[in-house]
């Protein structure tokens, strides 16, 4: 437990702190990136992205032994998954414009195709000089806790420069992952900014590899951004929330392995991310399960409600029994009629029912139905629109309802 | 050299075979349904399967592995579904949370439970080990008339002989069906076909095919095998059923060839070892791909522009 405060207020040595921050750093990056692509509903091609990086790594490891080097050099190393993982993004975007098979299907075979050649290029390091190649595997699920300070220092400058790239191309992303029409109209080039939008996640996958994986980074770019949908409709708020539900995962997740030595970083931080997705998925305010499920219940009732005392004061006769049941629990009815309470609301809905039928004849090119008898009036019609309507429901142009 | 040829490299050639054509015949539908990653996000949830089946049986044995493999596939495929709906998300997004997650936890086990004394490491899920599946007995042509020795055939063998033979069946029994579902749901709605029926069995006979071949080719070359055959069969041809007959040719060649390639290859560079069969097999199948994206007879779509 120690250690677990001593790492979460970045005291827990040098190299962890480098370490966390690197992490929290990757996950705003990944996060926020991640949001541009989940909106544009592209958010598969980042797993082909991160896939398509092992064979680069691969070939950059035989050419740096070839030429003399270690193999190890992480900048080498990098470079070359970017490169790859660049072929591979072009030909997704080059079969499903030269040839008729979806994207889906080009995201498939790119993913499949590349991380058999990795696989292969593997194999091929392994015989080559037995022990030297040592390292190359953490690329497919991350390091543990052990991580060098080299590679923590690219993950930490990549990771900021990542965020400073989405800040200042936030305006063409946003709006293009918000309305892709509205940007073509006032003279945005679509496809370069996909491009610019592919090569930031293209960045966050090579800098995160390290750490979490080049098949856990997907999750980073994917899960903050989902979670994030569930808090705010507006894109530039889902951006700011992805980011800080990644950064989060990010923290959270490098403190608890760096006191737990057992956990590897890269999983645990998925794990994280996971927990605030499930956790958002039932108890956002807005769009959660539980909201949902308690809305919909409550328009239910209103529906019922209204529709049967409606029905009462006409002096017919309510038949659905869920609707008899509510007006019973409620205080509204008794077997012999309505209850003064209920007599007082019928006044009340009856005064809003009638406003609804003026409102239909004074904005006739209104579409007014999506709310008629289910919200009230106020929460449709502005108070100007509002008071012309009651303006005319006192000449003598409109007829009321009334019930006796 | 026949008998070298038999002994070692006969068997894992025939298991390339049989698996790609298993991944390959569902993929078929499965891209034209809009559908081909889901045969991704299977494949990844493999490994959770088998990490928590050997927690629960202590054991490393096939059937466990396989049962608890397709059971993560079940649910990842069931959560899938959930996320989609309760959440209103779109699916490729759904899928990449259910997948990621279930992957990243299978990790975290495995790194928590002491698996490091059996053989049971994610390397291995991922790659798969075609090349140890070899039949040592053999002794020439004639050991494929010799009961006896037939036995000694390796047990993964005669399990994707099944599997595959079962896919193969359901499709030539379920042929109808699965055309009419596959090109227009309204009209086979309209002619009493339950085509969510057909779809959730579709993705069952996905999820059979991915746990079989992650058995011997390792779980992500399943994804080449899925997609790449049938998508080069779909460039070959505009009749459903030559581009399934195309797309056991391609898996064929790419399992024939690959395999070659990476046994044999290296040696003629002069090098004595082997590379990986399973990705070698990825990448021929990807060749293949490639040449009919470039010339295959059917590869535009109508009014595509040609550049």
């Amino acid at each position: 437990m120690n250690t677990f405060v001593q790492a979460m207020l970045f005291q827990a040595g040098y190299n962890v702190a480098l370490v966390t921050v690197g992490a929290i750093l990757l996950g705003i990056a990944a996060g926020s990136a991640g949001t541009f692509l989940f909106l544009r509903k592209r958010a598969l091609v980042s797993d082909a992205i991160a896939h398509a990086t092992l064979p680069g790594i691969g070939v950059a490891f035989i050419i740096m032994i070839w030429l003399g080097g270690d193999g190890r050099s992480i900048l080498g190393l990098l470079c070359g998954s970017a490169i790859t993982a660049l072929i591979g993004l072009f030909i997704i975007e080059w079969i499903p414009r030269r040839t008729r098979l979806p994207e889906d299907a080009a995201i498939g075979s790119v993913l499949g195709v590349f991380f058999g050649a990795g696989i292969v290029l593997l194999t091929v390091i392994q015989t080559m000089s037995s022990g030297r190649q040592a390292g190359l595997e953490s690329f497919l699920l991350g390091s543990t806790a052990g991580m060098l300070f080299q590679d923590a220092i690219v993950i930490a400058i990549g990771g900021f420069f990542s965020i400073l790239g989405i800040w200042i191309a936030r305006r063409p992303l946003t709006i293009v992952s918000f309305d892709k029409d509205y940007a073509i109209s006032v003279g945005y080039d679509v496809r370069q900014i996909d491009l610019l939008m592919m090569g930031l996640v293209l960045g966050v996958t090579v800098i995160g590899m390290k750490l979490v994986g080049l098949i856990l980074i997907v999750a980073m770019l994917i899960i903050p951004a989902v979670t994030a949908r569930f808090w705010s409709n507006r894109t530039d708020e889902v951006v700011v929330i992805a980011g800080f539900l990644g950064g989060l995962s990010g923290y959270i997740g490098a403190v608890l392995s760096a006191s737990a030595p057992s956990l590897p970083t890269g999983p645990i931080i998925v794990m994280i991310a996971i927990v605030l997705f499930v956790l958002s998925l039932f108890l956002a305010p807005n769009s959660g399960v539980f909201s949902t499920f308690i809305e919909r219940r409550k328009t239910k009732s209103n529906i019922h409600r209204r529709q049967g005392l409606l029905t009462i004061a006409k002096g017919e006769n309510v038949v659905s029994s869920f609707t008899r049941k509510l007006l019973a629990n409620e205080g509204l009815s008794r077997s012999d009629g309505l209850t003064d309470k209920g007599k007082k609301l019928v006044t009340k809905i009856l005064i809003d029912e009638n406003r609804w039928i003026a409102a239909k004849e004074v904005y006739p090119d209104k579409d007014m139905n999506i709310n008629y008898g289910i919200k009230l009036i106020e929460e449709t019609l502005t108070k100007e629109e509002l008071l012309k309507v009651d303006q005319y429901i006192k000449s003598h142009k409109f007829k009321s309802i009334t019930y006796d | 050299m026949i008998n070298e040829f038999i002994q070692f490299s006969l068997t894992p050639i025939l298991i390339g075979i049989l698996a790609g054509i298993s991944c390959a015949v569902p993929g078929n539908f499965l891209i034209l349904k809009r559908q081909a990653l889901i045969g991704d996000a299977i494949s990844h949830v493999v490994l959770p399967g088998i990490v928590v089946a050997f927690i629960f049986t202590g054991v490393i044995s096939t059937i466990p592995m396989l049962l608890g493999a397709a059971g993560a596939a079940l649910v990842a495929v069931i959560l899938i579904e959930i996320i989609k709906r309760l959440g209103k998300i779109e699916p490729g997004a759904a899928m990449g949370v259910v997948f990621t997650g279930m992957f990243a936890l299978g990790v975290l086990i495995l790194e928590q439970t002491d698996t490091s004394k059996v053989h049971l490491d994610v390397e291995h899920a991922l790659m798969g080990n075609l090349e140890s599946l070899i039949w040592l007995k053999a002794q020439g042509w004639q050991s494929l008339f010799d009961l006896d020795v037939l036995k000694t055939l390796p047990d993964e063998l005669f399990r994707i002989i099944f599997v595959c033979g079962f896919i193969l069946s359901l499709t030539v029994i379920f042929w109808r069906w699965l055309k009419i579902v596959t090109f227009d749901e309204e009209y086979a709605r309209t002619i009493g076909i339950h085509s969510s029926i057909i779809n959730f069995s579709l993705v069952i006979i996905t999820a059979i095919a991915a746990v079989a071949a992650f058995e011997s080719v390792g779980s992500i070359i399943v994804i080449a095998m899925f997609i790449c055959p049938p998508a080069a069969a779909r460039l070959m041809t505009n009749k459903l059923g030559i581009q399934v007959i195309w797309s056991i040719v391609f898996a064929i060649l790419a399992a024939i060839f690959g395999y070659i390639i990476a046994g044999y290859g290296p040696l003629w560079f002069g090098s004595k070892n082997s590379v990986s069969a399973a990705g070698m097999i990825a990448v021929v199948s990807g060749i293949i791909l490639l040449l009919t994206c470039m010339y295959g007879p059917c590869r535009e779509s109508v009014g595509q522009k040609k550049d």
